[in-house]
């Protein structure tokens, strides 16, 4: 159903064509996310969020960082839809219907009884969409996240980083607007997660999705994002909204920069204060 | 694989090994106290009588072989079928689960009369106590592994909009199956023992006499050799039934479940 939306025959590859680029750039500030007065009390009586103000502008990649049980989780599952929040609105530019948004888990979350095609084509065959155009646009998406060649395997003969790339593959087949991102790389091993780190970063430089990205690792963050939300915990807050300027595009040598190091330091800093005042 | 190939070899073996043994000393304890074979015949006794009676023994194997696998297939069929009606909705399954409880608990023994004088064609009725003894491992087991479908893929279908119908057999169903082929295997032990519990109950069913009659009717005889025999012939079919659902069950998730693939990996 969405597809009708999106122009017809575009792949992963080149996602946006050239024509709307231009008119991306115009509404470049405009926020695809809007959260207003945002709060979650959940039926036992706890308060996971409290009056949450919060805007992602398009293309922005935004990092929600907080210590666990800060509520990041659940307001990534309010913007999705997933849950209502108990007050407060949650706005989006983009259209609610099937596909628009993607969601990344902490667990990849596929179907162990399916192939690593058929669990990115998942979205399609939700949508009742066959066909070889949907079939090579799920391929593209799989070498995209660098699994060529693994279209046909299961899930229980791949690394839980080849797993998690197959979760990143379904969750861009559909060429969302908004990608959320729910502590993907939280269970991989340091060297699968720097790698997945920086694929991470590529992906969003070539599509230029709006990436909302929850963590709780100061050095991801900083490394990932154009923003990074500090929230405090008990309830959740939003305790500090900082814009992060290392410059474009990232890479391994940005982890060794002085700005990277003080930047990082300064996120700490300011994390460590949001989990004092609480 | 050597050392596999050793574990497998070891496998098979030692069980071997151990009955032989025990084959060897019940020989060799029955001819030296001299024990009459009305009593406890040797197993050279039994295997004569194996060979002899063989024929028709097996000819009453395969009227309860039938019952058997009519039951596990009706038990497969109608068991899945109203986990289905269970995991759709909480309501019937509240309503229904105490009666299924209770049909499981009581003693096929106690009901099996009944059944046999209120359905008059015999293979209905031993299919039915059969069924009612089997049934149950299903129904229970697939009720389970429809509710246990993963909560992060239950949100992801949500939110690509999946209907009712497509979580049900795009989700729920797959994450289902392993619990019911685990629900069959029991199920295939237990309709066997259904179905000569109401042979022993129902005594000759009609023309055909299946094994469980043909064991009380040596048991009556003093025929004892023969009574071990039947009772060779029914635990070779249990096992034969177990080993093929668990082949059956091996193919079908051999390409995904833990319980099968992390063997392999080992």
């Amino acid at each position: 159903m969405w597809m009708a939306g999106s122009s017809p025959g575009k792949v992963i590859e080149g996602m946006r064509p050239s024509l709307t680029r231009s008119a991306e750039q115009a509404s470049e500030r405009a926020p695809v996310l809007e959260l207003r007065g945002v709060s979650k009390r959940f039926g036992s009586g706890l308060e996971a969020l409290s009056r949450i103000d919060l805007a992602a502008s398009r293309g922005e990649f935004l990092s929600l960082l907080g210590p666990s049980g800060c509520g990041k989780s659940t307001l990534l599952r309010i913007v999705a839809g997933l849950t209502p929040p108990s007050a407060g609105d949650c706005r989006l530019a983009v259209d609610r219907s099937p596909g628009r948004i993607g969601f990344v888990f902490q667990d990849p979350t596929l179907m162990p009884w399916s192939t690593v095609a058929a669990n990115v084509l998942l979205p399609f065959r939700i949508a009742r969409h066959r066909g070889g155009e949907v079939r090579d646009r799920a391929l593209a998406a799989i070498s995209a996240v660098g699994l060529a060649g693994f279209e046909d395997s299961y899930p229980h003969q791949l690394s839980g980083g080849m797993r998690m790339r197959v979760s990143i593959a379904r969750a861009l087949v559909t060429d969302p607007d908004l990608l959320l991102l729910d502590e993907p790389f939280a269970a991989l091993d340091e060297i699968t997660r720097l790698q997945l780190n920086d694929d991470l970063l590529r992906l969003w430089e070539r599509h230029r999705t709006t990436i909302l990205f929850v963590t709780h690792s100061v050095f991801e963050s900083v490394y990932l994002s154009t923003r990074i939300a500090v929230m405090s915990a008990r309830p959740g807050r939003v305790a500090a909204d900082l814009t992060v300027d290392l410059p474009q595009p990232r890479s391994r040598a940005t982890r060794m920069s002085p700005e990277y190091a003080a930047m990082c330091e300064h996120v700490s800093a300011t994390l460590g204060q949001a989990m004092e005042t609480r | 694989m050597n050392r596999q190939g050793k574990q497998l070899w070891l496998r098979i073996a030692a069980p071997l090994a151990v009955g032989a043994i025990f084959l060897a000393l019940w020989q060799a304890a029955v001819r030296l106290s001299g024990e009459p074979v009305y009593i406890l015949p040797a197993p050279s006794d039994i295997a004569q009588s194996l060979w002899v009676d063989g024929p028709s023994l097996l000819g009453s194997l395969l009227v309860t072989l039938r019952i058997t696998l009519a039951a596990l297939a009706a038990a497969a069929i109608i068991g899945g079928l109203i986990a289905l009606v269970f995991s759709l909705s909480r309501l019937i399954e509240i309503s229904f689960s105490p009666y299924a409880v209770i049909l499981q608990v009581t003693p096929i023994v106690a009901i099996a009369p009944l059944i046999i004088i209120w359905i008059h064609i015999p293979f209905l009725a031993l299919l039915t106590c059969a069924w009612i003894v089997a049934f149950f491992p299903i129904v229970s087991n697939t009720t389970v592994g429809l509710n246990s479908a993963d909560r992060n893929l239950l949100a992801l279908f949500k939110l690509y909009g999946a209907s009712r119908g497509q979580v049900l057999w795009f989700l729920r169903v797959p994450t289902a199956l392993p619990y019911f082929l685990a629900g069959l295997r029991i199920s295939g032990g237990l309709a066997l023992i259904g179905a000569v519990v109401a042979e022993f109950v129902a005594g000759t069913g009609g023309t055909e006499t299946g094994l469980a009659y043909r064991i009380l009717e040596a048991g009556y005889r003093l025929a004892i050799p023969r009574l071990f025999a039947a009772l060779f012939l029914l635990s070779a079919t249990g096992i034969a039934i177990y080993l093929v659902l668990d082949l059956i069950s091996r193919r079908l998730l051999k390409n995904w479940h833990e319980s099968v693939s992390g063997e392999r990996e080992e």
